[in-house]
């Protein structure tokens, strides 16, 4: 506990020492930060290898439970990536921060203190300590969202972020106290058995669902996970998408550990929402032209893998079905961490490409390859993993949920499971379709813009951090049995006596494949070099493209016409917004065409609401006089009100 | 003991072979069905293996614009397929690889191959090889899911998750024989194994006009030994789906040898009949390719509701 305890510590005041101007690059910042990591991955990996559950407990009850933290292996199994993004982010922001708005130091300040609040809210035991550790992260959180806050944007995208964030806490205000009540003490612990299927057991893990969900950003409760992933700066945004979010699944992990009998109904629950997040999520990405709100999306999409495969555990759970529990559980714990490697992976190379071009719109990038070889490459490792394709570690959790779906099968009540199935499936070729889009237009072709043109690659201290997180999506795509006995703890802690992964699949015959295919391919590359010919080709020619050979940048295909055919053919539910000028007569005039397809909670549900509301509440400025007696006035009637009607 | 292993062997030897020797046979035998259709004598059955002698001789010429990943489109389509074909079983002779969960692994794989399939046709900055690829994602999208609703049916028929005894139900259970689901299931990979593999409705192989093509037009600029990869890569998918198509219909035969040449045979006559149905069709309009697919989803998940029943 001391190890953590002391990570923890080190984490938060990490920004203290570039408080006092000695720090002006934040490298001690930086350090602080990766010191802290060790000491914690150290902790949280003596728990994965078996050790024994550290805790810190006071000696007292006074405060309704014993328990403050205990660093069991769900908590280190979350504690993992917390602590690996936060490293590479500060080493990232050390060469990032050159904007003119936005202080570092008080970035890296509230860096250092929005990692320890997720370090000690993957540990709490105790509601109080959860409860703040919450509230932490959510200010921190808004802190950071707001750096650059003399663009309204940012501003718009940060105030949305705190009312959503609030608007969870108040569910879980009201779950917490609803179980504390039920149960007389505050510890976060197991449910009596028969509990889930009462009446009260329903009305909190609806609260739960809705509390934790609007954190994770699932599908309906999503409104301010776009904006805000877009609006901070990068390396914010890759902790925010890569564990910040990850708490509302924490949370329902931790539901799931408490509940010895879900009824089925829960795991159908979570899986269609899982499904409509996934589906709609990618779908809403495909039509996106900002790159980090496309990646924003796209965490949408993953948060509904991961409910899928939670879900589809739950089933398991509810139906007794131990394979069907560990797949689903390993798949979606699994996908956790990897969804925040790749994730994180991504956002920072989008920052560094934001950093070199100054902009995040995708029609105005295009061959940033050339000059940024390493970002490119690391955006790619980044795509090919979050598109699920072998050899590279999302393959290995959407494998995990498939597997289990495949199973549920057999399950004689419960066909929906070939839904699981399906809707992985189009999730699979819909995220393949949105990042061949982005990996495409950002990095292949030529330059749309003078910006993009003169490019340049970021500084070491950035790509670095890209290719440790790179590194650890090969090693788990590759040798995903590494991690296997880690899993298995966790997956063993949501469900008493559930079978090893290692039983369960063949994991070893699939690190054959994987390095078979890096074999083939390395000896075809050999084999494309060796060619030996007497012809000499010029070297510099220009794209034949049948015979057109002075091609225009602006011709090319751009992300809007890459996406169009899908988009248009999902407008029943994306409904694209079109603007375009008529083209007629034998000499049109010149004409311009713009679609975007604006989000369908925030821009096409609440906003409107909120307006309208607005305008109907306007009518009880009539009783806002600004005196002070008719104020007095009101507080005297509605005590009286309330005397009356308590008497009566 | 030993047998068994000399058997493995002697199977794993002619599988290999049968990948990286048969596929090329494969186009050759569609152009001289169809060139027989149209009543010309056509291009010699073996010519794809000439075409790839002369390309591996050839220099390639790359673009200005064009870096790495315009090469890692033809190698990692060829190895993924390779790696693929090795999950495959042909006919009934076990798949040298086999395991619980090897559909999906297979699946992906052909994410991979397309997946970089299309950024390399990206990375030549051509408003062209950008529109095929475009197209490409978005049919794929409906294939996709057809695919996955016809291993779904065959995973609740036979309770097993792996290729081989998916493909290999013959002769047991709901999918042995020529039923509905099985006849749906076929139907809706016929579908998929068209639009995969750029055939009549959905593609047009032989065209020359850039604007209707999907796949052709992605490697438009593709020359010399890349080339030669891009063409033996397409072959060797006609040859991986087919086994797909063809095995679930092949009798179980004593003999080994037997099975060998009931597979090669029916990728024969599976050939003949991508042969006709080229001839016998035209193109579609584009906007008619979604519904054609969209049919695939729907017959593989009707066999996957009469396997509820």
């Amino acid at each position: 506990m001391i190890l953590f305890l002391l990570a923890v510590g080190l984490a938060a005041l990490s920004g203290v020492p570039g408080l006092f101007g000695r720090d002006r690059e934040g490298r001690t910042a930086a350090m602080l930060m990766t010191a802290s990591a060790v000491l914690g991955t150290w902790a949280g990996v003596r728990v994965l290898l078996g050790a024994p559950a550290p805790a810190l407990r006071l000696p007292t009850l006074a405060l309704g439970s014993q328990g403050l933290l205990v660093l069991d292996p769900i908590a280190a199994w979350f504690l993992l990536p917390v602590l690996l993004l936060s490293a590479c982010g500060a080493w990232y922001g050390v060469a990032y921060w050159h904007s003119p708005q936005g202080s570092p130091r008080w970035v890296r300040l509230v860096f250092g203190l929005l990692t320890a609040a997720l370090a000690v809210l993957v540990c709490a035991a105790h509601m109080w300590v959860f409860l703040l550790a919450w509230e932490g992260m959510a200010i921190a959180a808004f802190l950071l969202v707001i750096t650059e806050d003399r663009l309204p944007e940012t501003r718009r995208a940060a105030w949305i972020y705190l009312v959503s964030t609030h608007t969870g806490t108040l569910f879980l205000f009201g779950a917490f106290g609803l179980l504390a009540g039920l149960t007389g003490h505050w510890d976060l612990a197991a449910w009596p058995r028969g509990f889930a299927a009462t009446s009260q057991g329903t009305l909190l893990f609806l609260l739960f669902l809705a509390g934790f969900g609007m954190k994770a950003g699932a599908m309906p409760l999503h409104i301010w996970l776009p904006p805000a992933h877009a609006a901070a700066p990068s390396h914010v945004s890759s902790l925010m998408s890569g564990v910040l979010i990850k708490m509302g699944i924490l949370g329902l992990v931790r539901l799931v550990a408490w509940v010895p009998d879900p009824p089925l109904w829960w795991g159908g629950l979570v899986v269609g929402l899982g499904t409509l997040s996934g589906i709609l999520g990618v779908a809403f990405a495909l039509g996106q032209h900002d790159l980090k709100r496309l990646l924003a999306y796209h965490s949408i999409e993953n948060i509904g893998i991961i409910l899928l495969g939670l879900g589809l555990g739950l089933v398991g759970k509810s139906t007794g079905h131990p394979a069907l529990q560990a797949l689903g559980f390993a798949g979606a714990l699994l996908h956790v961490v990897n969804h925040s490697l790749f994730k994180g992976l991504l956002f920072l190379a989008a920052g560094s490409v934001g950093h070199a071009t100054g902009t995040r719109d995708l029609e105005q990038l295009g061959g940033l390859g050339r000059n940024m070889p390493w970002t490119s490459a690391a955006f790619l490792g980044g795509s090919w993993a979050i598109c699920g394709l072998p050899p590279l570690n999302g393959f290995i959790s959407e494998w995990f949920i498939y597997l289990g779906s495949f199973r549920a099968l057999g399950l004689p009540r419960w066909p929906w499971s070939v839904g699981i199935l399906a809707a992985l499936a189009l999730i699979g070729a819909l995220a393949l379709a949105c990042f061949a889009k982005a990996f495409g237009t950002v990095f292949l072709g030529t330059p749309r813009s003078a910006a993009a043109a003169e490019a340049h690659e970021s500084p070491r201290a950035m790509l670095i951090p890209m290719a440790v997180l790179a590194g650890a999506c090969g090693v788990i795509g590759v040798f995903p049995a590494l991690i296997v006995p880690g899993l298995d703890r966790v997956v063993a802690t949501l469900g008493p006596g559930l079978p090893g992964l290692a039983g369960l699949t063949r994991l070893p015959l699939l690190t054959g494949l994987a390095l078979a295919l890096v074999l083939v391919g390395l000896l075809l590359v050999r084999w494309l070099r060796g060619g030996r010919s007497t012809e000499t080709v010029p070297a510099d020619l220009p794209t034949w493209d049948c015979g057109y050979s002075q091609s225009v940048p602006r011709a090319q295909y751009s992300a809007s016409s890459f996406a169009d055919g899908l988009v248009s053919g999902a407008r029943w539910v994306l409904f694209p917004k079109v603007h375009a000028a008529k083209v007629q007569g034998l000499f049109p005039r010149s004409a311009r065409f713009s679609s975007h397809v604006p989000d369908p909670v925030l821009d096409r549900t609440l906003d409107p609401l909120f307006r309208l509301s607005v305008r109907g509440l306007s009518y009880l400025h009539a009783i806002q006089t600004g005196q002070l007696p008719v104020y007095l006035l009101y507080v005297l009637l509605t005590l009286l009100f309330l005397l009356i009607w308590m008497v009566v | 003991m030993s047998h068994t292993l000399a058997s493995t062997l002697m199977n794993l030897l002619l599988h290999t072979l049968a990948v990286l020797v048969l596929p090329p046979l494969i186009p050759g035998l569609i152009a001289k069905v169809k060139a027989w259709l149209a009543g010309r004598s056509g291009p010699p059955v073996l010519q794809l293996y000439y075409d790839l002698a002369k390309l591996a001789r050839k220099q390639a010429v790359f673009s200005r614009t064009t870096s790495w990943v315009f090469l890692a489109g033809p190698v990692g389509t060829v190895a993924a397929l390779l790696v693929a074909s090795l999950l495959v079983p042909f006919g009934h002779t076990p798949a040298p690889v086999s395991f619980e969960g090897d559909v999906i692994l297979f699946a992906y794989l052909l994410g991979l191959a397309r997946f970089l399939t299309v950024l390399s046709a990206l990375d030549t900055g051509s408003a062209f090889e950008g529109m095929g690829a475009a197209r490409e994602v978005s049919f794929s999208a409906l294939a996709e899911p057809a695919l996955f609703f016809g291993f779904a049916a065959l995973a609740k028929a036979t309770g097993s998750l792996s290729l081989a005894p998916m493909l290999q139900a013959h002769g047991m259970g709901k999918v042995g024989h020529l039923s509905g689901p099985l006849i749906l299931i076929l139907a809706g990979w016929a579908i998929v194994y068209l639009a995969e593999n750029a055939r009549m409705p959905v593609d047009d192989p032989n065209t020359h006009l850039e604007l209707t093509m999907i796949h052709e037009v992605m490697v438009l600029d593709h020359s010399g030994r890349p080339f030669a990869l891009v063409l033996y890569g397409a072959s060797l998918k006609l040859v991986v789906l087919g086994a797909l198509l063809v095995d679930p219909l092949l009798p179980r035969l004593a003999q080994g040898w037997l099975n060998w040449l009931a597979f090669l045979a029916a990728l024969g006559l599976l050939a003949v009949v991508v042969g006709v149905v080229e001839s016998s069709t035209a193109r579609f309009r584009m906007t008619k390719v979604p519904q054609f697919l969209l049919a695939g989803v729907l017959a593989s998940a009707f066999a996957f509701l009469l396997l509820l029943v």
